[in-house]
């Protein structure tokens, strides 16, 4: 293989730095000095930051800075020198520079700006600085630079002295195409070649490629190698979901589960049998009928073990490629909505239970939020719906899940490439990013992930991929593709192996578009750069294709073409470098079955009714003020604000809504102008409940979503759900039996619902092992939900309309603490997590859905974490009314005293404000089932709650409540951006 | 090159240019064409390669977004392709009446080209105002309150008026080069846009959402017919943007439309 080419007399290079005018205000500086104290430095006073450029082969420096890179008005430059003084006992100077291959975004626009400026340049490279002034020793310099970087994508250059030099890239060159000796290797050695190339196959795996490959009488070549496992991997194939399973459950009863997602998601999908499903568990997102000739698509995906390494880059290209799933739906299809995730340790972990290699809570939420933020806005992709949950047993292992939502037309939702087709790239240039994504994700994390792993952890260029997006929806348009689908874990292998199944494709990797040179025949071919899509094009299409993209600036890159021959060959340079028989890729797996157990854990009592003295408690007031501003109930607005939520002007329900922006359910949106159709999204989820039984926990989930997308007026009969599963070990026969317990849920509930599964998918191996031992994940199912609503004007929000009104609550509220906020708050433990009576549910969410269509509810919302007391506070500081609540009038199963009736977690709840003119035709829509009048709105600026004795067991002024929960976050927060 | 008016008639023709980043171009043609016009996304490299072509069009839009990812600063790489490549053509458009908006990162590309708040005279690479950083060092979306400056604009309402309009953005802070900046858009009645709180008076932190001088959300030109703004009035148009409408009832539409009305009327009748 050749060497990176270095030119005889290398480039002249200079440096442009960039400041803040002294008399301005640097914000950066700002943030990152608060961020450095939080993090314990002392005897900081001030920290000021310094954009660099590195220009290589530059015409004329200063004209290039002066005119493109600094702003006169509030900023000065320097070429070649520094801005500020670098030496000095109260000065350190720390240089932050992307480490060689990771993706500078920034690079190319400079390129393009000097261009129109008519200089010249040859090459850019970006950096940060930051002076730091004050009192610090060594110590504290290496604090900074962990604080102030990323080890993993990032380097820092200490001191004045080193400043990037030469921008060749210090890559080590690629190796070319090379016989693996396999099929003499015995169990041992052919696990230690597995390991060793980090395929992510096990034994029985690597036996079945041995098998083959003595079949044919020859060794595999890497390639091969790579290939078989890239799609052999968990997070391809979802071995876990498609295998049979032994499973025995509770009193010992034993069944064979022929596959999970079989048996339970996709049989209950086909029992549901909804005339509105288009496409589903096919294609890179389910489809569902919408409007006239549009349809709409959902997808969800995590990108969990890149986020916990790198959190910017991780959630950044998580979000970046569930919409490339979008653009790859159908022909493709237009994303309108993106929704994130994500669970992670509490923000006030002590640094001392941080376990090892792991980065603290906060960064990653910070870091995570940062990247949704930047790939979605930039890409105007609204961020409409998400969750926080905070557990403990996240912090080694955050779950960042991302969903896309897209607009496709109807006659753009089959695909299929033909023989003959051509293979085309576009998008990005491939790299050595990612590479090894997909076994990387399928595997546990340990201490030494972070230094390992870095080649898996990527930075997105949402740009390059919004061109590619206006490229690729033009080209839908005018119809010059027949199949797509996008670059996602595996690269190139995963896109054509998946996309020539059931035909054949021969493809020249030496074709595709490469950063920079020196990468072999395997790496092009599993590198998982993002922002790339491959396309069927027929062969009288692709002048159309290239005139298209070169109008929107992406390039296209002809690899080869689809064949009949059920084989994928694939060449480098003229010479076979794989030649796979695609019948084996994709079936030659083997399907080993597996062991599952699930035993209930043993009930601890809560207290009531049984004899047990409940410990004293603390009042209700003081309950419901600690629950409004606990992590998992306090106000996301310091998440939602930074994300672009009305781009695209298609918002009707924000994730805040009301005068006091009180927090909404769900979303919706009127994607289609000129039309008043409107779709919701919400989403559900609820891990604490797994503790005691992961099938209530999966059915709260689904309720939950459900439930959510009801109360702003999605119609409960046109509601798609997703199941998004983040599990532990697979291999650990307790976690599976969790798992099938938790799917079937998922069957016997969305059944019961009539809310069909349109797609899916799981993420296993959320484990942290160190020094022996193991901490997995809680077992957690994340359900979203898309509904459509006939009309946005008739949606609902939550906010309390104003005084004089009558708050009605409908569903049964039973003795269900356990796993709920109040028992965490109080520390009990056991009791029953809340149950779900699909049938009452789908009843109570048609009757609600029947009374809002009449025009009778003028607020709605759902009662769940936190229970009645939470919603109802919720309500109130929303809408800045007063509340006036009889729980003596609550519709209750059994003898609950007022704590349970306030902080109980009972599924299929909703509240409802009405007029109270209303009464009589809401009784009507809702007879037959639980409900009551229990209250009344006031002017009089508070919650009052009486207790089934008639005193008063709660009364708080809204302000008190609004601020409680409010702040936490953005106080644990703030700092900025990492 | 033939004058904007060949653009005009009973439905005046728009370009809203676009390129790579280019993000609010649909909802802003949708605004447009609720309000009358003939709108059309053009990309910037085909009007490059015809400058001429400008003239066909009564209204250049530039909307929000992140053009080539908002990378050095926000707008700037843009700014400097336009002044390379079209600032002729865009000085001409100005002189023969044609009118400018910029929204968002429409704005930014504008301030950083110099055309505004100087106008075509001031096109080079020395602006005399900037968009900076936010104060808080965030990008945030929220709805704000606008003061709307009544008259001075083929764009604006005749008298004052109060708007609710979102913001979102991370560099919307306008400052200028020093005071006589300033003073001279006040004087002249050039600050278009202001932000207020809900009773319409000028306040902090979160009624001035960046840090604005003045609370300056929103400039014209010396000649009016050029003018940018950060709040985004495409996404107050429908009837169910405002975000209290689930409380003050379906309305016909909703502010920002006005503004695409004005300057569609005045691209007809002028």
């Amino acid at each position: 293989m050749s060497e990176v080419p270095r030119a005889e007399a290398p480039p002249t290079v200079h440096r442009v730095e960039v400041v803040y005018r002294d008399e301005i205000p640097d914000p950066r500086g700002r943030a990152a000095a608060t961020l450095l104290t939080e993090a314990g430095l002392r005897g900081l006073e001030c920290v000021r930051t310094a954009r660099l450029y590195v220009l290589e082969g530059a015409s004329d420096p200063d004209r290039i800075a002066r005119e493109l890179l600094v702003d006169p008005v509030v900023e000065r430059h320097a070429v070649d020198a520094p801005c500020l003084p670098e030496k000095g006992p109260q000065t350190r100077v720390l240089t932050v520079v992307r480490r060689p291959g990771v993706m500078d975004p920034a690079s190319a626009s400079v390129r393009r700006g000097v261009h129109d400026l008519g200089e010249r340049v040859e090459a850019v490279r970006t950096a940060w600085r930051y002076y730091l002034m004050g009192e610090l020793d060594d110590a504290a310099e290496r604090l900074a630079i962990r604080v102030l970087a990323n080890a993993t994508v990032e380097e820092v250059l200490v001191g004045p002295a080193r400043v990037p030099g030469s921008l060749g890239q210090r890559l080590p060159p690629g190796r070319s195409a090379a016989r693996v000796s396999l099929n003499d290797l015995e169990e041992d050695a052919l696990l230690g070649l597995a390991r060793g190339r980090g395929l992510s196959l096990d034994l029985e795996e690597m036996r079945a490629v041995q098998q083959h490959f003595l079949r044919l009488g020859r060794e595999p070549t890497d390639v091969e190698l790579e290939t078989i496992a890239q799609t052999w991997s968990e997070h391809c194939k979802h071995k876990t979901f498609a295998a049979p399973i032994r499973y025995t459950g509770p009193e010992g009863r034993r069944e064979v589960v022929d596959g999970i997602f079989r048996t339970f998601i996709v049989a209950a999908t086909r029992a549901i049998a909804a005339p509105w499903c288009v496409s589903v568990f096919e294609d890179n997102a389910g489809v569902v009928a919408f409007d006239g000739p549009w349809c709409l698509s959902f997808k969800v995906e995590t990108h969990n073990h890149p986020s916990a390494l790198e959190p910017y880059g991780g959630a950044g290209t998580g979000l970046g490629g569930v919409i490339r799933d979008t653009l790859g739906t159908g022909l493709g299809a237009r994303p309108i909505a993106s929704t994130d995730v994500f669970c992670l340790g509490p923000p006030d972990l002590p640094a001392l239970e941080v376990p090892p290699g792991v980065l603290h809570p906060r960064r990653v939420l910070r870091g995570v939020v940062a990247g949704v933020r930047d790939y979605g806005n930039r890409m105007g992709i609204p961020t409409v719906n998400g969750a926080l949950v905070f557990d403990r047993r996240y912090a080694a292992n955050p779950l960042v899940y991302c969903g896309s939502v897209g607009l496709v037309p109807r006659d753009r939702v089959a695909k299929e490439a033909r023989s003959g087709d051509l293979v085309v790239a576009v998008g990005g240039r491939t790299g050595r990013d990612g590479i090894h994504g997909a076994t990387f994700s399928s595997a546990a994390l340990d201490e030494s992930s972070e230094t390992l792993s870095s080649g898996a952890v990527q930075i997105g260029d949402p740009i390059t991929e919004k061109r590619l997006a206006d490229a690729v929806l033009a080209a839908r348009d005018r119809g010059l593709h027949r199949s797509i689908t996008d670059c996602g874990a595996g690269g190139f292998s995963s896109a054509v192996g998946e996309m020539a199944r059931g035909l054949g494709a021969e493809v020249d990797l030496d074709q595709a578009p490469l950063k920079y040179p020196g990468l072999g025949p395997a790496e092009v071919w599993i590198s998982e750069a993002q922002e790339r899509m491959v396309l069927a094009v027929p062969p009288a299409a692709l002048e159309g294709l290239r005139a298209l993209c070169a109008e929107e600036d992406v390039e296209v890159a002809v690899l080869g073409r689809f064949t009949d021959s059920g084989r994928l060959v694939l060449s480098w340079h003229g010479e076979t470098v794989g030649d796979l028989d695609l019948a084996f890729l994709h079936e030659g797996m083997p399907r080993p079955e597996r062991v599952a157990r699930w035993d209930a854990p043993r009930r601890a009592s809560t207290g009531t009714g049984e004899g047990r003295t409940p410990r004293p408690r603390r009042p209700s007031g003081e309950v419901l003020l600690a629950l409004l501003s606990g992590w998992d109930t306090c106000s996301r607005e310091w998440v939602v604000r930074q994300y672009d939520h009305e781009v695209q002007g298609a918002a009707a329900v924000r994730p805040l809504v009301g005068p006091w922006e009180g927090p909404s359910d769900a979303a919706v949106l009127a994607p289609l102008a000129g039309s008043r159709r409107g779709v919701a999204i919400a989403c559900g989820l609820a891990p604490r409940y797994g503790d005691l039984d992961p099938y209530r926990m999966a059915a709260c989930s689904i309720d939950e979503a459900v439930r959510n997308a009801v109360a702003v007026g999605a119609d409960p009969a046109r509601i798609a759900i997703l199941d998004n599963f983040a599990w532990g070990d697979p291999s650990d026969p307790a976690t599976l039996g969790a798992l099938v317990r938790a799917a079937q849920a998922c069957h016997d509930v969305a059944v019961g619902l009539g809310t069909p599964f349109i797609s899916g998918k799981d993420s296993l191996n959320n484990v942290y092992r160190h020094e022996g031992r193991a901490t997995a994940i809680p077992g957690t199912l994340l359900v979203s939900a898309l509904g459509v609503l006939e009309d946005v004007t008739r949606s609902i929000t939550m906010d309390l309309k104003g005084p004089g009104h009558r708050l009605h609550a409908v569903g049964l509220t039973r003795d269900e603490v356990g796993g709920s906020a109040w028992g965490a708050l109080e520390g009990l433990e056991g009791g029953e997590a809340p149950a779900v009576d699909a049938g009452r549910a789908r009843a109570i969410y048609a009757a609600v859905h029947q009374a809002m269509g009449q025009g009778l509810v003028l607020a709605c919302h759902d009662a769940s974490e936190g229970g009645l007391g939470v919603a109802l506070a919720e309500m109130a500081l929303a809408g800045e009314a007063g509340l006036e609540v009889d729980l003596g009038r609550l519709p209750v199963d059994g003898d609950l005293d007022d704590a349970r009736r306030l902080w109980s977690e009972s599924a299929s709840r909703l509240l409802l404000e009405a007029a109270p003119e209303a009464a009589g035709a809401l009784e009507a829509c809702l007879a037959g089932l639980p409900h009551a009048d229990i209250g009344a709105t006031t002017a009089s600026g508070r919650l009052v709650v009486r207790g089934t004795s008639g005193g008063e067991v709660l009364e708080a002024p809204l302000e008190a409540l609004r601020e409680a929960w409010r702040t936490p976050l953005g106080r644990a927060l703030e700092g900025g951006s990492p | 090159m033939k004058g904007p008016r060949s653009g005009r008639g009973v439905r005046p023709r728009v370009v809203v240019l676009r390129t790579a980043g280019t993000n609010c171009d649909l909802e802003t043609v949708h605004a447009l064409q609720r309000a009358g016009a003939e709108a059309e996304r053009v990309h910037v490299r085909r009007l490059a390669e015809r400058p001429a072509d400008l003239g066909r069009y009564a209204i250049l839009v530039l909307p929000g977004g992140f053009t080539y990812g908002d990378d050095v600063a926000a707008g700037r790489v843009l700014a400097v392709e336009l002044r390379a490549r079209l600032g002729d053509a865009l000085g001409e458009f100005v002189a023969h009446g044609g009118l400018v908006l910029g929204v968002c990162n429409g704005f930014q590309v504008l301030v950083r080209a110099g055309l505004l708040p100087g106008g075509p005279a001031a096109l080079g690479p020395e602006p005399q105002a900037t968009l900076a950083a936010n104060e808080s060092n965030r990008f945030e979306c929220r709805w704000v309150h606008v003061s709307v400056r009544g008259g001075g604009s083929p764009w604006l309402p005749e008298r004052d008026e109060v708007w609710p309009l979102p913001v979102a953005h991370g560099e919307g802070r306008f400052l200028t080069r020093g005071p006589a900046v300033l003073e001279a858009l006040e004087r002249e009645g050039r600050v278009a846009f202001r932000y207020v709180d809900e009773r319409g008076r000028p306040g902090g932190y979160p009624a001035n959402p960046n840090g604005s001088a003045h609370h300056i959300a929103g400039v014209t030109d010396p000649t009016g017919q050029v003018l940018g703004l950060m709040p985004h009035p495409e996404r107050n148009v429908e009837p169910w943007h405002h975000p209290a409408w689930t409380r003050l009832g379906v309305r016909a539409a909703g502010e920002g439309l006005a503004l695409f009305r004005r300057g569609v009327a005045a691209a007809r009748s002028g």
